[in-house]
């Protein structure tokens, strides 16, 4: 039944089907979940983004004169734990993921949609379970935990916290079982796995970490719960226990943890970076692979976050080895997406921009982890600002530009509202700057010797700190202006048609925004992804799919 | 499927069942012998046939249509083995020099 | 998977199934579903229980002699017997699934009672044993004592309290966790029993009974490796 493309609001889709508190607290479509997400997360950041400020203002001077040692200590753990456990990890997948994948694949719904709910409801209880615990005194641990501080010494709310990341924990394990259920059974006829858009491969994999890693992570919370309120001496030295086998239990899951954060925002990049180059993905086989080598190494690497720590030096050559390996793959998507570039017809528009931004960023955030790879470099700079450095390149020039590039691709299929170009690609210039002025002295910091989770610092730090704090200055304003145009433009954006950009893929073939159920008609899918010489040649040759 | 096939699965659920028994029989037997390091290599063995033995025919890994199911069990004990074996690794070494 | 359209599906002559969920197109479809689903969550739990044998292995292969001694005094008759309650409760269960393919609504019923009476045996000797180890002061915490007991094969040497009190820290975190996860899969045949008993389980249709056998074998198998690494590490005389 072809629906007219009539203002929104004179045709019924997924937002205007139902009205009411209770038709979005009790929905099961995957579309509103999305968007209950988007506004969890949203507010989630802001809290993090919080904490940063007030770090990189104490930051300013040289002494500890804004806060008190163990206040800054809560606000470095603070902002970590908010921004890694309720902002990145949920972000890509939990948004973007559940509105897009069953689309992708030409399915009405994910295979699960009371789980999914059930997903967004444990992040809640664990949000407001965090939020309690930091307005009651909070944590001062870092958001690494280390025993035994946190087990025997602190006298922080561990176990609140704990908890709260153990529910938020199943939010994610949920959703990626839902994902890989969804993938496996629930494609479209025609959609063969050579079919997928790598934005699924991406989702693929980071579904397999989440399964299988967070369970890891789970149980080691239940064990700090359990030493700090039994007393029970597993990680403690004085009982007998050893302080390293927590940091083994936690790293297994956070180091492939930093994968779950970047490989959909990389899923995001080849579908921006195909279509605004109206190129298929240079390499489709080996970009795909690439996402699931990066789930199966992630899990070989993680000590080396304890080259300094204690562990046998043969263990850290083997795992520096592997550390070394796990950056093929993704250079391997580097290389590919470059490729694509090549003798495309490149647009800039603001999503585009941001896939630049990543590619630049990511890649030296990528490369710096080479050199934290190497045991040699890793003695000297481990616990300086060279990692802190290294890794807000790759989760926020990496992960949150794909994140940012990614709303501003599918806003027009989410909304039904047309951003404001102009501001759109001033924002992603905004942030671009900030951010790079935010971060690059940090690895001049680190280098230097400036240690990390510190408050105080010698005087002739102060100039590089200075830059830092102008350029999150920036970087924030960067963050508030695509925050207030998509509001903006929920009202007073133009309408969008079904496909703004002419982009390949089955969800483009929905109204913007789509009714409940997606397809009217389950699609039968007879050509390859990104087929844009198909789009874009004179006469339009792609099979019709009814709607 | 012919009437024939309707006993066999009793037939089958009860012979697992007998050598599940067996094989908890034999590993407390076994247990009380004398057999130094290969004590735990032994009770570790017969464990596995035995989770191997519900895995297959009490879970129906054996029947299943497609190689998926299975998939997912031996990627999951592959990463398993991978977080015992790594950090093995580092504790069997510590001591070296 | 056939070109099968919501339409089709709900026009379908034979008549879907009222248990048939309306973004799935077939039965088979939402089966094969829920099947895979319930593997990858036991393949979440097969994670979550193997941080704890990661941890028990480390210092059992650390602690050796102490662990072997902390090992001997729980009580491994206890704990093959409840070995062998689980094995017989696993074969109920997978007569219950046979009994709803095969419409014997009286062995159906029945065989989920015996599984649950089963679990509830296994908890009870739990239970036993947990007792026990309270009155030896074996429960890690302000009154635990682990003084002067010899390691096995060494008469002459005595056990370190502190490590032996890891052993026990593992064994009442590790068989706790497994006793919860028992009494969540009681909780779900009960509700599996209701299920049964007002007739909900055909032959064409009896997927949760699958899924919660399918968990209960799970926590099945746990033991069946809780069992030997726990109480049998050093049992010779």
């Amino acid at each position: 039944m072809p629906m007219p493309n009539g203002p929104q609001g004179e045709r019924e889709n997924y937002l205007n089907k139902e009205y009411g508190a209770g038709s979005w607290l009790l929905t099961t479509d995957h579309k509103r979940i999305a968007l209950l997400y988007l506004m969890s997360i949203t507010f989630f950041f802001f809290i993090g983004g919080f904490f940063a400020l007030l770090i990189r203002l104490e930051l300013l001077t040289p002494a500890g004169d804004l806060v008190q040692a163990d206040t800054y200590n809560k606000l470095f753990t603070m902002h970590g734990m908010v921004m890694v456990f309720f902002f990145l990890i949920p972000s890509i997948p939990a948004v973007l993921g559940n509105f897009l994948v069953p689309m992708m694949i030409g399915a009405r719904d994910l295979a699960f949609p009371r789980i999914n709910l059930l997903s967004w409801y444990l992040y809640i209880i664990g949000g407001v379970m965090m939020l309690h615990c930091m307005l009651t005194g909070g944590v001062d641990t870092g958001w690494t935990f280390y025993t035994p501080f946190s087990t025997a010494f602190t006298n922080t709310k561990i176990v609140e916290a704990g908890l709260a990341i153990f529910v938020a924990g199943f939010s994610s394990i949920l959703t990626g079982l839902n994902f890989v259920v969804t993938i496996h059974r629930m494609r479209a006829p025609g959609m063969t796995w050579s079919r997928l858009p790598l934005f699924i491969w991406a989702h693929y994999a980071t579904s397999i970490i989440q399964i299988l890693g967070t369970p890891v992570v789970a149980i080691t919370i239940v064990l700090v719960a359990a030493e700090r309120t039994l007393h029970l001496g597993i990680f403690d030295p004085k009982l007998g226990g050893d302080p390293l086998l927590f940091q083994h239990l936690f790293w297994f899951y956070s180091h492939p943890a930093v994968y779950i954060m970047i490989l959909p925002s990389m899923g995001i990049v080849s579908e921006i970076i195909a279509c605004f180059s109206r190129k298929r993905i240079f390499g489709y086989s080996f970009v795909a692979l690439s996402s699931i080598a990066i789930a199966v190494f992630g899990f070989l690497v993680w000590a080396h976050h304890m080259f300094v720590a204690g562990i046998s030096v043969y263990a850290a050559l083997v795992f520096s080895l592997l550390s070394y390996a796990v950056a093929v793959p993704s250079a391997v998507k580097v290389f590919n997406w470059t490729a694509t570039l090549y003798k495309g017809s490149i647009r800039y528009d603001a999503p585009m921009l941001y896939a630049f931004g990543f590619l630049g960023l990511f890649t030296i955030g990528g490369l710096t982890g080479l050199f934290l790879a190497c045991l040699g470099i890793d003695v000297h700079v481990t616990d300086t600002y060279f990692v802190v450095a290294h890794f807000h390149y790759i989760m926020v020039g990496g992960a949150l530009m794909g994140y940012l590039g990614g709303m501003h691709f599918w806003w027009p299929k989410i909304s039904g509202r047309l951003y404001p170009e102009g501001w759109a690609r001033l924002a992603a210039l905004i942030v671009f700057i900030g951010f790079n002025l935010t971060f690059f002295p940090q690895f001049i910091l680190g280098y230097v010797g400036m240690p990390r989770r510190y408050y105080q610092y010698p005087p002739e730090f102060q100039v590089l700190n200075v830059l830092s704090t102008a350029g999150a200055t920036v970087l924030g304003v960067g963050y508030l202006l695509p925050m207030i145009y998509f509001l903006w433009s929920m009202r007073y954006g133009k309408p969008a048609p079904d496909n703004p950009w002419n982009a390949a893929g089955l969800e483009w073939k929905t109204p913007s925004p789509p009714t409940t159920y997606n397809f009217e008609q389950e699609p039968v899918v007879t050509w390859e992804a990104y087929n844009y010489e198909e789009l874009d040649a004179p006469h339009k040759e792609e099979v019709p799919v009814a709607r | 499927m012919s009437d024939h096939t309707k006993s066999s699965p009793l037939k089958m659920y009860f012979s697992v069942w007998a050598a599940l028994l067996v094989g908890t029989f034999i590993t407390y037997k076994a247990a009380f012998i004398e057999l130094g390091r290969f004590n735990a290599g032994v009770a570790l063995i017969i464990a596995t046939v035995k989770a191997l033995l519900v895995a297959l025919f009490f879970m129906h890994l054996k029947g299943a249509s497609e190689k998926l199911l299975k998939m997912v069990v031996i990627s999951t004990v592959f990463f398993l083995f991978i977080l015992l074996v790594l950090s093995m690794a580092d504790y069997g070494t510590r001591a070296w020099h | 998977m056939h070109d099968s359209t919501v339409a089709a599906a709900h026009g379908n002559a034979h008549g879907h199934n009222p248990a048939l969920l309306h973004h799935f197109a077939t039965e088979e479809q939402q089966r094969n579903s829920a099947s895979l689903g319930m593997w990858i969550f036991l393949a979440t739990e097969v994670m979550f229980f193997g941080g704890l044998f990661c941890a028990y292995l480390i210092y059992r292969r650390w602690y050796f002699d102490d662990f072997a001694a902390a090992s001997k005094s729980i009580n491994a008759t206890l704990g093959a017997t409840n070995t062998a309650v689980l094995i017989c409760s696993s074969l109920t269960v997978v007569l219950a699934i046979w009994a709803a393919q095969t419409s014997r609504r009286a062995l159906l019923i029945g065989s989920l009672v015996l599984t649950m009476l089963f679990g509830l045996t296994f908890l009870g000797i739990k239970g036993i044993e947990y007792k026990d180890k309270f009155e030896e002061h074996h429960v890690p915490g302000a009154s635990f004592s682990f003084d002067r007991v010899p390691i096995p094969g060494h008469a002459d040497q005595f056990a370190n309290p502190r490590h032996a009190q890891i052993f026990f820290a593992l064994y009442f975190v590790m068989t706790g966790l497994h006793a919860l996860h028992m009494i969540i899969g009681l909780g779900l045949f009960t509700w599996l029993l209701m299920m049964a008993w007002k007739g909900r389980f055909t032959p064409e249709y009896h997927t949760p009974l699958e899924m919660g056998g399918l968990y209960w074998h799970f926590v099945d198998i746990v033991w069946i490796y809780l069992f030997p690494l726990l109480y049998l590490i050093d049992r010779h005389p």
